[in-house]
């Protein structure tokens, strides 16, 4: 039986896109569901951090890219105009491979989506900053030095800033590209802890390329190879008995 | 065991080091002879102004006695050519490298364009002051005025501000504007909360060498035909006017005849001198002090 309850964020319905003459995606069709961490992993040039990017249209900023199929944000295609990019990536935030706060003081980085929102009341900007460093873990770290530039934080401190930068907003759904990867085992531990709360607030895409990370942290894991959707389960059937052979060939760790 | 016969030569080594010490060697008798050249003339001219630079000199109008003579006149001249020229060349040129930068499309026509604003930036001055004499002194009959000066010293330094300005927005990272956009901010969010802020120093830096440029250059006002003696302080921008290094290239003409030129020339190039060489230090300073490593 299907829980009836699932409500489904996005719903990508035969998606390509191409760099140039290049298909990078090939007829993808999957469904993210609400408050659930979805895992994408694969081989490097897979696809997956080209289909993450395409879910709030940030892969346009890239010169020849072509794209066909549609995306569902619920229920609207989001390469129509009835969904502006602007507000598209206002309910959708994104957390990027390398840590990229702005090189303003820790308070403005988490502001500045509030504030560009046309938010002025300062109070009110406080408590978006308090709850929004809280929700990232990082409050009692930076409590006493919110002034500070945020690149005198240590590259771990700077990813969850960036975390809770794209919290202050209240989006519903956080696009996470690598967030790990130039982060130190400590810092990585910290995210994957933090990951855990996510899921109650907000529903998560995360792209890996660590395994362990995707089975320690996901409900749901997509596998991709060349540009396609070869499995898409939840993670511990992925993980312990996936139907594709080429899937257990790739956690088994015989390629990639 | 590798099979290539691939042996080091230790004295193509020492060969190397002292190669290497003869070209620091070489390189340093050349700093020091540009350096001396530079002394030599400085040396000249600042003995020629000793007496005749002082309070006096910088606060007193032209006058036909040298004793009493003063650049009052070409510093209140420089001081209204760059009122114009600031305003017009900041605006005009922050906007035209943003625009540049930030939302045109790398098309045929936008790289035309950006060639040519580089190229322009190398077309000697003397020819924009011809420019600025059909256009702003011919046909909209501003005549020799401090307008139309002003005018044509801005498009003289207008590219050079553009490509400063080009090449530091082109400097702010990528993974910034990736960050904004990635919050739902539209460009010009982004442009005036991000982009700029980070860019600022650099666009400060040409900007400084641009102005400094436009206070020592001649050519252009004289091709403009900007007056050779001028007894009245300029009060509005329709008034003549003169600058700085246009009256030291008019008393270097008469030192012939009246000897005490030479000095009175010495005393303004010294002014003038020091002057660019505070503004460029400025520039250094915001340089060296706003450079961000990410």
């Amino acid at each position: 039986m299907k829980d009836n309850n699932l409500e489904i964020v996005y719903d990508v319905k035969g998606l390509n896109l191409w760099y140039g003459d290049n298909q990078a995606l090939k007829d993808i069709n999957m469904k993210i569901e609400k408050n659930k961490i979805t895992a994408i992993i694969g081989p490097s040039g897979c696809g997956k951090s080209t289909f993450i990017k395409t879910l709030n249209r940030m892969i346009e900023n890239v010169d020849g890219v072509k794209t066909s199929g549609e995306i569902l944000f619920h229920g609207d295609d989001i390469f129509t105009n009835k969904l502006k990019v602007e507000e598209l990536r206002t309910r959708v935030g994104m957390v990027f491979q390398k840590p990229n706060p702005f090189p303003k003081s820790i308070y403005e980085n988490v502001v500045y989506g509030p504030k560009i929102h046309g938010i002025k009341d300062k109070k009110l900007l406080m408590q978006i900053t308090e709850e929004s460093l809280k929700g990232a873990a990082l409050w009692d770290e930076v409590k006493d030095r919110l002034n500070e530039n945020a690149y005198s934080l240590s590259g771990g401190q700077q990813q969850r800033l960036c975390i809770a930068r794209s919290m202050a907003v209240n989006p519903e759904v956080i696009l996470m590209d690598e967030p790990t990867s130039a982060l130190d085992p400590v810092a990585t531990m910290k995210i994957e802890e933090l990951m855990e709360d996510l899921r109650k607030d907000y529903t998560v895409v995360i792209v890996t390329h660590n395994m362990q990370q995707a089975a320690r942290i996901s409900d749901k894991t997509a596998f991709f190879l060349s540009g396609e959707l070869i499995e898409f389960d939840n993670t511990d059937k992925i993980f312990g008995t996936p139907r594709d052979q080429r899937t257990e060939d790739y956690i088994t760790g015989r390629f990639g | 065991m590798k099979e290539n016969k691939f042996q080091i030569d230790n004295n193509r080594i020492k060969r190397r080091i002292v190669l290497n010490n003869r070209v620091r060697d070489l390189f340093s008798v050349v700093i020091v002879l540009v350096m001396a050249i530079l002394i030599v003339l400085l040396y000249g001219i600042g003995k020629d102004s000793i007496g005749w630079l002082d309070l006096q000199f910088l606060t007193s109008n032209l006058s036909i006695f040298p004793e009493k003579a003063g650049i009052r006149g070409a510093i209140m001249g420089t001081v209204y050519m760059m009122l114009v020229v600031i305003p017009i060349t900041l605006i005009l040129g922050v906007a035209t490298a943003i625009y540049l930068e930030e939302y045109a499309n790398d098309g045929k026509i936008q790289r035309f364009i950006k060639v040519n604003i580089s190229n322009l930036a190398s077309v000697p001055s003397v020819i924009f002051g011809l420019l600025g004499l059909t256009v702003f002194a011919r046909m909209l009959n501003l005549g020799s005025s401090i307008l139309a000066g002003g005018l044509t010293m801005s498009l003289l330094v207008l590219p050079i501000v553009v490509v400063a300005s080009q090449e530091a927005l082109k400097a702010v990272p990528g993974f910034l504007r990736e960050a904004s956009f990635g919050m739902g901010a539209d460009k010009w969010t982004t442009i005036w909360r991000v982009i700029l802020p980070v860019a600022l120093p650099g666009i400060l830096t040409g900007a400084i060498l641009a102005m400094s440029r436009a206070i020592g250059e001649t050519a252009p006002l004289v091709a403009l035909g900007i007056p050779t003696l001028l007894m009245k302080i300029p009060t509005s921008v329709m008034d003549d006017f003169t600058v700085l290094p246009i009256q030291v290239y008019y008393w270097t003409l008469d030192s012939v005849l009246t000897r005490e030129y030479t000095f009175l020339a010495a005393a303004t190039i010294v002014v003038l001198l020091v002057t660019l060489f505070v503004l460029n230090s400025i520039a250094i300073v915001i340089r060296n002090k706003f450079q961000k490593t990410f």
